[in-house]
């Protein structure tokens, strides 16, 4: 078993309450899903949409990501999957996907000491 | 833990009346964002680690700290609402007002208090409706439209409009003070009576659309009968017809979405704890000298609903509660519904002239159960080009596919040798 992030990006969630309920509910029954067959391994946090940068040697502080909606980091999970084909087919199943929003598939690199 | 069905929604409702509570009338608007605002977070949290043991509280929690948060910063640029006076302004008073005024039973007066301010004598009665569904009911734009079978645009121009009113009426209605409240009473129980029709006579062809209007209706007059001054014999008759009705829902319409006429009905599906709740509300409308257009309108729901057979409804009486209902509130349609009665009484000559007899039918020429109801009686005394040709006119008419199809099962009923 190898891990992966799954990073989610975009979509701002919004509708009436009822189309906001029914996204919520697909959430719930994916993570469910995943969940049951073994897969999740941490199932991570949602990060606030915005923080601060701290770049260089200067370590000036900045507001940000100073990036599109769509681009911002919304959360994270941490996957456990065969390998990365596996993680990939697994990310499919996420509702994002239905709003226009993309997942990350990142393996997670472990050294072997 | 699982989401109960429509729980956002509700939640929707309950929050926006306590923040409009805190914020003032005239930041409606202001309200409305927390409360998206409340659901995002909700969102963002919940679908990565989980619906929490009581998501209706922690929604609430988060639309308070929120309200708090809008308080603090905003309390020099704003002026929020005026009948807390200055307990906003120093923060000695600001937390303890704004957990008290977000206790539970808080809010169940906030949403009559909405309820009532939603029926602004200024609105139409259409745009009191509009106003209850999108604010009390979460519901939105599209989703009124869908059920109303009206454009996204008007709808919205209707709601901005309302909105606009309601905003400036200064302050919410004071549900305390018994004299306005009995004023205003007949409002609120006309929108929630016609938000429960639309539900179940409405054109739109979902049915599911149109059962959750029902419903919704069924659960604001419930906040009107627990409270004090609300639950008034009228009340109690409103919310006894909507129980009545409401008990043959799962029989209109079958599997493949068809149409079934009373008549055709299988009447095992029908509620029958639907029914004895009616009938016990019922017994508390009976009382005091009020005899309104609900208390008859009950009355005769109750004897569709509580006949084993159609051929074993008493049309004698309902007949007579249709004469009383013609001297409360006269209308074309009451009129059409009391001359179909006297058909089943005396047969179908005797109700086409009763038909001809309505004095402003011409208001029914766009409804299509009027010439559906002429059909029906041509067709039973044996006239079937007569009958094609009402019906024909009724499938013009129709406003939905479930309504076309339902005539031209109608028509071919015409063809059939009898």
């Amino acid at each position: 078993m190898s891990e992966f992030t799954f990073l989610y990006r975009g979509s701002d969630p919004s509708g009436s309450p009822e189309q906001m309920q029914k996204t919520m509910q697909k959430w719930v029954a994916w993570f469910k899903e995943l969940g049951a067959s073994g897969h999740i391994k941490d199932p991570g946090h949602p990060l606030e949409r915005t923080g601060k940068v701290v770049k260089g040697n200067q370590k000036s502080v900045h507001d940000g990501p100073y990036a599109e909606a769509k681009d911002v980091v919304g959360g994270y999970t941490l996957i456990e999957a065969k390998d990365l084909a596996q993680a990939v087919e697994l990310s499919k199943g996420c509702p994002i996907l239905e709003v226009g929003g993309s997942v990350e598939v990142r393996p997670i690199r472990i050294l072997n000491m | 833990m699982e989401l109960s069905d429509h729980l956002f929604r509700r939640e929707a409702g309950r929050m926006v009346a306590a923040l409009t509570r805190v914020f003032g009338v005239h930041n409606l608007a202001l309200a409305e964002d927390v409360v998206q605002d409340a659901f995002c977070r909700a969102m963002e949290v919940w679908r990565m680690r989980g619906v929490p043991e009581n998501p209706s509280a922690w929604l609430m929690a988060t639309a308070k700290n929120r309200a708090l948060d809008v308080l603090r910063r905003q309390r020099t640029a704003r002026t929020f609402a005026p009948e807390l006076g200055r307990l906003l302004e120093s923060e000695w008073t600001l937390a303890p007002v704004v957990e008290e005024l977000f206790a539970a039973n808080a809010i169940k007066d906030d949403l009559l208090r909405m309820m009532f301010s939603c029926c602004h004598p200024r609105l139409s009665e259409e745009a009191q409706v509009a106003l209850i569904l999108n604010i009390l009911c979460g519901f939105s734009v599209d989703e009124i439209a869908g059920a109303f079978v009206s454009s996204h645009a008007a709808i919205e121009k209707r709601i901005a409009r309302a909105k606009k009113i309601f905003s400036g009426s200064k302050r919410l209605f004071d549900v305390t003070a018994p004299a306005e409240f009995s004023k205003r009473l007949p409002a609120v129980q006309r929108a929630l009576y016609l938000l429960f029709n639309e539900g179940y006579h409405g054109a739109s062809p979902e049915t599911a659309v149109r059962t959750e209007l029902c419903h919704e209706s069924m659960r604001l007059v419930v906040i009107l009968l627990d409270h004090p001054l609300g639950g008034t014999p009228s009340s109690y008759a409103l919310s006894a017809l909507m129980c009545f009705d409401a008990a043959r829902l799962p029989s209109r319409v079958d599997r493949s979405g068809n149409l079934i006429s009373l008549f055709d009905q299988d009447r095992s599906l029908w509620d029958q704890n639907l029914v004895l709740k009616g009938l016990k509300l019922m017994e508390l409308s009976a009382s005091g000298p009020e005899l309104t257009e609900y208390h008859v309108e009950a009355a005769i729901a109750s004897i569709y609903s509580t006949a084993a057979r159609a051929q074993d409804t008493n049309w004698q009486t309902i007949v007579s509660l249709y004469d009383t209902l013609m001297t409360i509130r006269p209308s074309p349609i009451v009129a059409l519904n009391r001359a179909i009665a006297v058909a089943q009484r005396d047969g179908p000559e005797r109700g086409l002239e009763e038909i001809a007899a309505i004095e402003d039918r011409d208001r029914l020429s766009a409804y299509p159960f009027y010439a559906a109801a002429l059909g029906e009686l041509e067709l039973r005394r044996g006239r079937e080009d007569a009958a094609r040709e009402h019906f024909r006119t009724a499938q013009g008419l129709a406003r939905n596919p479930m309504e076309r199809r339902f005539l031209d099962r109608r028509m071919e009923a015409c063809d059939r040798p009898r």
